[in-house]
């Protein structure tokens, strides 16, 4: 058995009086693709928000490679973990965000290569190499020198990608990438993700309303309903061959 | 009385027997006094524009702090500063803090400029607050997603996008800091105004001449700084939305 790089230890997350996340246990293994589906308001952005710091857990333990992400030893006593400890820890985690957040003052290559030259102090030279070779990857090797703006939501969500890619993360987060595209655009984005989920290195967690997409690609499908992860399995299990009946009634409205 | 040694100065209720027009043969005697009180004025308006967008990002972004007594302190300077004059200020400066707390503050030049910066400072630091707020939030996510420690956030994400939100801003208070440096005459400093108010002074019958033409100066010297921000509008209308 190989060591998880993620483990979620009992989450309960609480916005105010209303309990969104009502005891999550996950593992997340190495290279593992897990796709996450649900209804709207179920929690599947809270959790991959927590996941990469966004978010505060109202209790229970996140950890990744060994460490806790949320919480630090200080004093022999484990206390809420200070800015510094979680750049420690999420250096190894990536998110590309449903709105793609690109950096709009900065052409496609800097949003790229900034994080690589500031934050893990690469040569200027080489963060540059690698950026250009990842926006190729994704398509975009003749957009290097336009702004975020002259981009379609497609191209941009690549970009996004290719931005996160570059950091060399061991675990990428993807929140519903394409359901803020039109239905023209979201062929070519799941082509990119299919492309480096096929490299298989990488562990990536997927929230998707995309059925066929997660067929394809994750090892593993999480149905999430009302705070908790009703149902786990094989993405054929839980897609195809599921007794769930709230499950099922959710896969209904995706099949037309 | 106290109040009873206080002369009425000249200028009140001005009698309407004085007349006058304007004289184009006095404009060529005018124009060079004038003239001298040019570099006053610039260099006041230099100096407290530089010190008064820099107040106005240090308070901008102390009122941003994490750090409560930061924040109310800066609070409070802001408050005091927009809520009173800055002829008040200024006297303040010149007079009163000399006095009381025995702080040389330096050259009437120097008080003049600090006057300016602090009270337009006070302003121009809800601009920058203002911007660094109005920037999405989903910018700082992407930025801590990618691992930024938070002074990265700020540097390299944050603030060119919220400078280029303050520019239009910052532009029209230059403006308006050109005019407020014509109070500096008023603690003794010899700008365009002071020289205009001696030749007045010397021949009130120039008056209507040389008024004309300290508008003339003013207006001239706004000029360039109009273009500036017509430029600043479009400068921060390019690469904002993505
Ligand atoms: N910052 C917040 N403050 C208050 N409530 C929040 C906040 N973020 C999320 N919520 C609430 O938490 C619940 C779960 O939100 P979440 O975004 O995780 O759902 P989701 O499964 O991603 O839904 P969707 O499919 O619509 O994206 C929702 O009811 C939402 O209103
Ligand atoms: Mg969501």
């Amino acid at each position: 058995m190989t060591e998880p790089i993620v483990e979620f230890k009992d989450i309960h997350k609480s916005f105010g009086d209303v309990k969104v996340l009502k005891g999550i246990d996950l593992n997340i293994k190495p290279a593992e693709k897990i796709a996450v589906i649900g209804p709207s308001g179920s929690g599947k952005t809270t959790i991959i928000r927590m996941l990469m710091t966004l978010e505060v857990p109202t209790s229970g333990d996140i950890i990744v490679d060994g460490v806790n992400l949320w919480k630090m030893e200080k004093n022999g006593k484990m206390v809420k973990a200070n800015e510094k400890h979680l750049r420690e820890v999420r250096g190894d985690i990536g998110m590309v965000f449903q709105h793609f957040n690109l950096f709009p003052h900065m052409t496609i290559l800097e949003n790229c290569m900034t994080a690589p030259i500031h934050v893990k102090k690469e040569d200027k030279e080489e963060a540059r190499e690698r950026s250009i070779q990842m926006l190729e990857k994704v398509g975009l090797g003749d957009k290097l020198d336009n702004y975020p703006n002259q981009l379609s939501g497609g191209q941009k969500q690549r970009v996004a990608m290719a931005r996160a890619l570059v950091m060399r993360p061991k675990i990428m987060l993807f929140d519903e990438v394409t359901s803020a595209l039109d239905p023209e655009l979201v062929g070519e984005v799941l082509e990119v993700i299919r492309d480096i989920a096929k490299e298989g290195e990488m562990a990536m967690v997927l929230v998707t309303h995309e059925m066929d997409f997660a067929l394809d690609v994750a090892d593993k499908v999480l149905f999430l309903d009302e705070g908790v992860i009703a149902e786990e399995g094989t993405a054929s299990e839980v897609i195809e061959h599921s007794k769930n009946e709230r499950l099922q009634s959710f896969l209904h409205r995706f099949r037309s | 009385m106290f109040l009873q040694s206080l002369r009425k100065p000249d200028w009140v209720s001005f009698p309407s027997k004085y007349k006058g027009v304007i004289k184009i043969n006095v404009i060529a005697e005018v124009f060079p006094d004038l003239m001298r009180g040019l570099g006053v004025t610039v260099s006041v308006l230099i100096a407290s524009a530089f010190f008064g967008y820099l107040m106005a990002f240090i308070a901008g972004l102390c009122r941003l702090s994490n750090n409560i007594v930061l924040r109310k302190f800066t609070g409070f300077y802001i408050e005091v500063f927009r809520g009173t004059s800055l002829i008040v200020q200024l006297f303040w400066l010149y007079y009163a803090v000399p006095m009381l707390f025995g702080i040389e503050l330096g050259s009437n030049w120097w008080i003049g400029v600090i006057a300016i910066a602090l009270n337009y400072g006070a302003y121009m630091s809800e601009i920058v607050r203002g911007s660094i707020l109005a920037v999405a939030k989903g910018q700082t996510e992407a930025a801590t997603a990618l691992n930024m420690s938070s002074f990265q956030r700020m540097r390299l994400i944050i603030l060119p996008q919220a400078v280029r939100m303050m520019l239009p801003e910052f532009g029209n208070y230059l403006i308006q800091m050109l005019k407020a440096t014509s109070l500096v005459y008023l603690i003794g400093l010899n700008d365009i105004f002071y020289y205009g108010n001696i030749l007045r002074s010397n021949d009130l019958s120039m008056a209507p001449t040389v008024y004309l033409l300290v508008l003339l100066f003013y207006f001239i010297l706004a000029l360039p700084l109009i273009f500036l921000v017509r430029k600043a509008e479009s400068i921060s209308k390019k690469g904002v939305a993505s």
